[in-house]
């Protein structure tokens, strides 16, 4: 009893484990499997998630991504239509949608993802080369963009705040890419879902160009308000002054116009109170004269007076 | 056979609750080492007595597998053999250990967000900010109006659906990252610089928010989004400067507007006051006329009346008494008789008038 069958029952043991685990396989949810046998392809891809059987030793199992799988491209420097240089980013999603053919031309992701580098970064030199920049930046065709009241002025800047029409628009050129790129990578095996640009921007030599173009542009802006500060304020001015003068003339206008009024309210008053008869006229006229003198005749007059005078006839003598 | 993407998932820090179930071979042999060294001779004792200790620790381990726990925050996707089998709540729980079952453990109640453009240091979310220093290539942005701009925003996003989460994309979050700069760059584009710096802000949140959404759910990515917002927006560094110019000229423009307004303030008002002051100065002058007049009028009335009752007498009375007031004053008084005329001529009439100051 022995040493023998110890080690016997060990080595059955250890053959059943290694058989166990030699059939038996799992395929994950998010993969697909084809089954070699000696590096040949047996059967139809597994496509199911679970236990699966398969012959131990002689098969093998390649595990192929049956998820949505991302692109992301290497920003590159092309051209556009309008000779701007500008650097492009783009990222796609693709699947693989017949993985036995994926399997023989390519074996493995890697020399899928080098595949769509070389026919999506071909296809978008292309399609950025046929473009002019402003039909990759820009969507949607005809958008009235916001205005800043306060900036916009008026028409004189009208160039300022507007939008550079388009034609196709960013969309239009993602399309053209994303239809070359796809019928090119169909023999892979490979479904192209869509492709967007991520990222595009100005390439190192283009920006100080775009730059100055926008520092002259604030500069305007800036100008224009110092000069309607000092356009405003000159109004003002003007204002003041005018104001000034219509309050002035104005007040000289009432003023007179009371004064007018007062006078001829106080003639009529004395004319009816003085010219009611012929006798008042006479009294009027006495007494006013009388009153004068007081104040015409000073201490300097030399008066010379006769006796024949109403006030002296009795100098001569009682009978006049 | 474990495949590549696999480990791909358990170097997830989200998982970070899961413990992988350990590998199979390991540890099997594992445990046989370790009974060997506990039983010096090598197979001095009975197979049995082995056996018995190897399966009592593969049940330690197993049963040490088996238990999990999900954060109250999370579910857990169950696979069994690499097929889905169900999700479970947060709490304990039970599976089969030794790589039957899989456990993902998915926050879906946590609220995530990506960062672009800047960093929140100490964030344990890999996707929370851009890898590596490329910060500022994901703020530069070109406007419809082929101006540059400097765009930071912040993303809010759950995982709605974990089992679209794990099973759809390979990357979900790394997609987000792509479609949310493919999308900001799409919004941005199609804005004047004007609109994206100042007055543009919320409409781009609301625009990129929608166009986030509707890529989500094409992408069948399992996640949700809540919100778009934009932080600092600036015109690149060397054009900020220009920005400023614009800003002080503002400021100018005002304080030039003011100064006149103050000039214009410091007259009108109290011009208008000497105005009013004037108008009822004139109204007094109006008001003393007529009534002076009235008054003279109404005495001269008073005396009328008298006077037509005695005139003669009146009349001398009043004469008299003028002159007898008005003759007292002048200094120099002649009365000359009709018969005694040549006494004019001698009379120094000028020393007499110009003697006396």
């Amino acid at each position: 009893m022995s040493s023998v069958m110890k080690v016997g029952s060990l080595a059955a043991v250890a053959v059943v484990v290694i058989l166990l685990q030699g059939s038996f396989y799992t395929v994950d949810e998010v993969e697909q499997v084809i089954i070699t046998q000696f590096g040949k392809p047996v059967g139809d891809p597994v496509t199911s998630a679970g236990l699966h059987l398969k012959t131990p030793f002689i098969q093998d199992v390649n595990a192929i991504d049956k998820r949505v799988l991302e692109w992301d491209g290497e920003p590159s420097d092309m051209p556009t239509k309008d000779k701007l240089y500008i650097s492009v980013d783009l990222f796609a999603r693709w699947r693989i949608t017949e993985p036995l053919q994926y399997f023989l031309r390519l074996k493995d992701e890697r020399s899928a993802q080098s595949r769509l580098d070389d026919i999506l970064g071909s296809e978008t030199r292309n399609a950025v080369a046929k473009h002019e920049l402003i039909e990759i930046i820009r969507t949607t065709k005809d958008r009235v963009p916001l205005r800043d009241e306060l900036l916009a002025g008026d028409d004189r800047t009208a160039n300022m705040g507007n939008l550079v029409p388009i034609s196709k628009g960013r969309q239009g050129v993602e399309d053209e890419i994303f239809r070359a790129a796809a019928e090119k990578v169909k023999v892979f095996g490979i479904e192209l879902l869509d492709i967007r640009f991520k990222r595009i921007n100005y390439n190192a030599s283009v920006r100080p160009k775009i730059y100055d173009r926008m520092i002259s542009e604030r500069r305007q802006i800036a100008e224009r308000f110092l000069s309607e500060g000092n356009g405003e304020a000159a109004r003002i001015r003007g204002d003041r002054v005018r104001d000034l003068n219509k309050i002035q003339s104005e007040a000289y206008r009432e003023v007179e116009e009371i004064r007018g009024m007062a006078d001829a309210k106080a003639t009529e008053i004395y004319a009816q109170a003085y010219n009611q008869s012929d006798v008042s006229r006479d009294l009027y006229e006495f007494t006013r004269t009388l009153q004068a003198y007081q104040t015409i005749i000073g201490q300097d007059t030399t008066l010379v007076l006769s006796t024949d005078s109403d006030l002296f006839k009795f100098l001569k003598g009682i009978e006049p | 056979m474990p495949s590549q993407q696999d480990s791909g998932y358990r170097s997830d820090p989200w998982s970070n609750g899961n413990q992988p179930p350990p590998d199979l071979d390991k540890l099997i042999s594992d445990g046989i080492n370790r009974v060997k060294k506990s039983l010096p001779g090598g197979g001095g004792g009975s197979a049995g007595n082995i056996l018995v200790i190897l399966l009592v620790f593969l049940l330690g381990v197993g049963v040490w597998t088996s238990l999990f726990t999900v954060p109250s925050d999370s579910v857990a996707v169950v696979q069994r053999f690499g097929k889905y089998v169900k999700e479970i709540p947060p709490g304990l729980h039970f599976k089969f250990p030794l790589g039957i079952d899989k456990a993902t453990i998915v926050p879906v109640k946590r609220q995530l967000k990506q960062e672009f453009g800047f960093a929140t240091p100490g964030s344990t979310d890999p996707f929370q900010s851009g890898r590596g220093t490329n910060g500022q290539l994901e703020t530069q942005m070109v406007t419809g109006d082929l101006n540059a701009a400097l765009v930071e925003w912040v993303v809010q996003y759950r995982i709605a659906d974990p089992v679209k989460f794990l099973f759809e994309v390979r990357e979900p979050s790394e997609t987000l990252r792509y479609v949310s700069e493919s999308v900001m760059r799409e919004v941005v584009g199609d804005r004047t610089v004007d609109e994206v710096i100042t007055i543009g802000r919320q409409e781009i949140e609301s625009e990129a928010l929608v166009k986030m959404q509707a890529l989500a759910v094409k992408y069948v990515m399992g996640i949700s989004i809540d919100q778009v917002q934009l932080k600092n927006i600036n015109p690149p560094r060397p054009v900020q400067e220009s920005f400023n110019e614009v800003n002080q000229a503002q400021q100018e423009k005002e304080k030039l507007i003011n100064e006149a307004l103050r000039d214009y303030n410091k007259v009108i008002p109290l011009a208008e006051g000497e105005k009013d002051q004037r108008i009822r100065e004139a109204d007094g002058y109006r008001l003393k006329r007529i009534n002076e007049a009235e008054g003279d009028a109404a005495r001269f009335n008073a005396l009328l009346s008298e006077y037509q009752k005695a005139p003669e007498v009146t009349r001398r009375r009043i004469y008299i008494e003028t002159m007898q007031e008005v003759l007292p004053t002048i200094k120099s008084k002649i009365i000359i008789d009709e018969q005694t005329r040549g006494l004019l001529p001698f009379l120094n009439l000028t020393s007499e008038s110009g003697a006396k100051p």
